[in-house]
């Protein structure tokens, strides 16, 4: 069943709105974006990548996107740029680019 | 065929009895005079198994409400009690409960708030408390202390209304005098309150929801509280629903507002809690010497009963409101302020008074009943008197 | 325990889409350790940076089930959801268990919470407590609490002419939970995230109350560059000024004794709230410092070598 819309609601339809300020619904904020944030973003070289997964386990944002326990990629949507991931790279094969600069 | 099962009980214990036979879930309370029996004969109730409930002892009132607070977002039937400085102590988390529509039931034993200290009755603590957005509910007596905290139970969990209640009664007076009680059977007070399924509940797994989620600026505080308020008034015919099939099982009649001798009234008591008893018997003897006298007995404050107190008092010569609280720097006590609200713009309204007595305890004596009624007679042939009068003041010996 | 590659498997119970600030150690901590969990998990989490970031109607980045009530109450809060399961598996009408998690940072612990989690832990709740201890209210603007470390900046314990930031030592939150006998208390580090997940395992597998003290980097409030959380985090490991170690029924264990352990100017040189520490005629201070964390170090090992046979 149903429960709700986060459509209607963000459309302000009142009689959407949950009883009691619930939220019936699990990690609704995926639909916000917080990509915006960055100034830098991380690139993966996943020539040096060694799979250790320390970027995975350290992103504040899970925005080191994995598939079946491997890096696969960084979630551009959510990523905030925060450099962490490629400050703990063992083997630095994280850089962060200057978004920018591809224009 | 209804089976008269009658007790010897004293207010809270009554209230205690109740509460086994409702069985909740969870109970979180801590101690306070004068609720603590409550607690202490419900801990034997758990202690000799009777009951299934998860009972937490916490460590302070705050804690019982949040405690409350979580098992009731957890889907449980939850119930608490307090009195005085331990509903102060609540008073934030009263606020969320009800604003996260959790159906809390809480038995408030009406005593003074401090300062000075002082653990007899008044309704300062659940006054205070008027405006948090809980269902409030006042008993004369420990029948009506028993009837309401199960009734409570069904109408805070009612899908139209889902609102935490809270019974008030007063401290000692009720709360600790034996008094004749009928008791409803075990499976009676099952089958009347049901079973509760909340609309949310955190235990389940398969949705899981977030609560008491932030409401940042261009948010939807505004709308909530509207809906909320909305929710609060149309319990009140909900209430009368219940109390009505209350009925069906009890034989006891009950109503949002509770009026008596009204009918050819000229003047018009309005009292909560027990001095309803001593204003009830003044009124017979006015009655037997031809004077028009009724009396209205507040049951639900919140929601108030605006419009039944305007029927009610609209024809009336003059209204007499006994108020057991202060509004320090208002014109009044609560209850007239709220009366007089409900008055406005009838024409040719009744002269209003306002009593206030009984804080921190204080006896209403009928000599003092008397002097109300003459204050009012004197308004009435025209004389000017003082709206707000402070009744059984200590006064110099002489 | 669970291997990292096992870990990235499982599903991530805080999703993005917050808006704590970039590099925020709240997030970091708090998917650590719910990656641990082998059971669906219950949040009680108090207000604070955390609880304002991750819930902002309609979004939520609670992919587990989720409450915020109030400040001072994560704890209490925590005891009635435990109540309330509890009383369902007695029942035999929920077979589900779950565990109860409640989250605050350090001033909804140390200062505020401190009654409800006191009171909490004595009734044994079986519940864990997360504690992220970032040492100041960083979200109303970063003003000192019990937890901030003494000659810190903040915005109440500004640095003048005749105070010098923080005056006072900090709070110890572990000697807290240990005077009540929980079973299970840790300080614990992001920095070293396989330490904290298996100190996470202990702590939902305790038969009874846990308490998880975490140290929180804050870019903003601690005052460095958003991608130095993790490494700051490290060097209070290693100079001693944050110390690992769990206390289980009673036994103190040091699960990471420093090789070479640095100064502890190591740790406080990174950081803008420590700058003034650094200005001539405030070289006393660092000294105190530095004095103190080796007396705690070494009171904590003899703690370990007085309860090994325990
Ligand atoms: S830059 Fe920060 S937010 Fe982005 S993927 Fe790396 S650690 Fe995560
Ligand atoms: S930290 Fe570096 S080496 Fe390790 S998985 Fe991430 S990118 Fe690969």
């Amino acid at each position: 069943m149903k429960r709700w819309e986060i459509k209607k609601v963000l459309e302000r339809e009142i009689e959407s709105l949950p009883q009691g300020v619930t939220i019936p619904e699990a990690g609704t904020s995926e639909n916000y974006i917080t990509g915006t944030w960055r100034t830098f973003k991380p690139v993966i070289d996943f020539e040096k990548c060694t799979q250790c997964l320390f970027c995975f386990i350290f992103c504040p944002d899970s925005s080191i996107e994995v598939d079946n326990g491997k890096v696969v990629g960084v979630d551009l949507k959510h990523c905030k740029g925060c450099g962490i991931c490629a400050a703990e790279c063992p083997r630095n094969a994280i850089s962060m680019i200057e978004e920018r600069e591809e224009g | 065929m209804i089976t008269r099962q009658v007790l010897a009980l004293t207010g809270n214990a009554a209230v205690a009895f109740a509460l086994k036979q409702i069985n909740p879930d969870v109970v979180a309370a801590y101690p306070i005079t004068p609720q603590t029996t409550i607690m202490e004969e419900f801990s034997q109730y758990v202690a000799n198994g009777e009951v299934d409930t998860e009972l937490v002892r916490v460590e302070s009132e705050h804690s019982a409400m949040s405690a409350s607070i979580g098992a009731a977002a957890a889907g449980a039937r939850t119930i608490t009690s307090t009195s005085s400085q331990g509903l102060a102590l609540m008073w934030e988390e009263l606020y969320i409960a009800s604003g996260l529509r959790l159906p809390i039931v809480l038995v408030n034993v009406n005593r003074s708030l401090s300062a000075p200290i002082n653990i007899h009755c008044d309704h300062s603590d659940s006054m205070g408390a008027r405006d948090s957005g809980w269902i409030q509910i006042f008993c004369e007596n420990a029948q009506e202390a028993y009837d309401m905290t199960i009734i409570a139970v069904k109408l805070a969990e009612d899908k139209r209304v889902r609102l935490p209640v809270m019974i008030n009664y007063d401290g000692f007076i009720i709360s600790h005098s034996i008094d004749r009680v009928e008791i409803l059977s075990d499976e009676k007070v099952q089958q009347f309150i049901g079973e509760y399924k909340p609309e949310f509940s955190l235990l389940d797994r398969n949705n899981p929801v977030t609560m008491g989620a932030f409401d940042s600026l261009g948010g939807f505080y505004y709308e909530y509280k509207k809906i909320q308020c909305e929710a609060i008034d149309n319990s009140l015919q909900v209430m009368q629903e219940i109390f009505d099939s209350f009925e069906l099982i009890s034989h006891r009649q009950y109503r949002t507002v509770e009026k008596e001798m009204i009918d050819d009234a000229e003047i018009i008591f309005v009292i909560a809690g027990s001095f309803c008893g001593s204003i009830r018997e003044k009124i017979n003897e006015y009655r037997s010497r031809g004077i028009k006298t009724g009396l209205v007995k507040v049951r639900s404050f919140r929601p108030f009963p605006d419009n039944s107190y305007r029927e009610i008092l609209k024809n009336a010569k003059a209204v007499l409101i006994f108020d057991r609280s202060t509004t320090p720097g208002a014109k009044g006590g609560p209850l007239y302020i709220e009366i007089l609200g409900s008055l406005y713009g009838v024409e040719k309204p009744p002269e209003v008074f306002n009593f206030i007595y009984g804080l921190g305890g204080r006896d209403l004596e009928l000599d003092e009943i008397d002097k109300s009624l003459e204050i009012t007679e004197k308004a009435l042939r025209g004389e000017v008197v003082d709206r707000v009068h402070w009744i059984s003041l200590k006064k110099k010996e002489v | 325990m669970a291997s990292l590659k096992e870990l990235a498997k499982r599903k991530d119970l805080l999703a993005p889409g917050h808006r704590l600030c970039a590099g925020c150690g709240e997030s970091i901590i708090v998917r650590q350790i719910l990656l641990a969990s082998e059971k669906p998990v219950v949040v009680a989490n108090a207000t604070g940076c955390l609880e304002v970031s991750s819930t902002i109607f309609p979004y939520t980045s609670w992919r587990c089930s989720y409450i915020h009530n109030a400040f001072e109450n994560a704890a209490a809060t925590a005891s009635g959801i435990e109540a309330a399961l509890k009383v369902f598996r007695k029942k035999g009408i929920m077979k589900d268990d779950f565990n109860v998690v409640a989250v605050a940072g350090d001033g909804g612990t140390y200062d505020i919470g401190l009654q409800a989690l006191s009171g909490a832990f004595e009734r044994n709740h079986n519940f864990v407590y997360v504690c992220l201890d970032n040492g100041a209210y960083m979200n109303t603007g970063i003003q000192r609490s019990s937890a901030t470390p003494m000659g810190a900046w903040s915005s109440t314990t500004p640095v003048g002419k005749v105070e010098r930031g923080k005056q006072e030592w900090r709070k110890d939150l572990v000697m807290f939970a240990v005077a009540h006998n929980v079973p299970y208390v840790a300080n614990a580090s992001p920095s070293h995230f396989m330490d904290l997940i298996r100190k996470a395992e202990k702590a939902f597998n305790a038969n009874g109350p846990a308490l998880l003290n975490v140290l929180s980097p804050c870019p903003r409030g601690w005052r460095y560059p958003q991608e130095d959380g993790i490494k700051i985090a490290r060097l209070a490991v290693e100079t001693n000024v944050w110390p690992l170690y769990e206390v289980e029924n009673g036994r103190f264990k040091i699960n990471i004794k420093p090789r070479e352990t640095k100064p502890v100017i190591e740790w406080l040189k990174h950081q803008g709230r420590f700058r003034h520490l650094f200005k001539p005629g405030n070289e006393d201070m660092v000294e105190e410092i530095q004095r103190k964390v080796d007396y705690e170090w070494k009171k904590l090992n003899i703690f370990e070598r007085a309860t090994s046979e325990l």
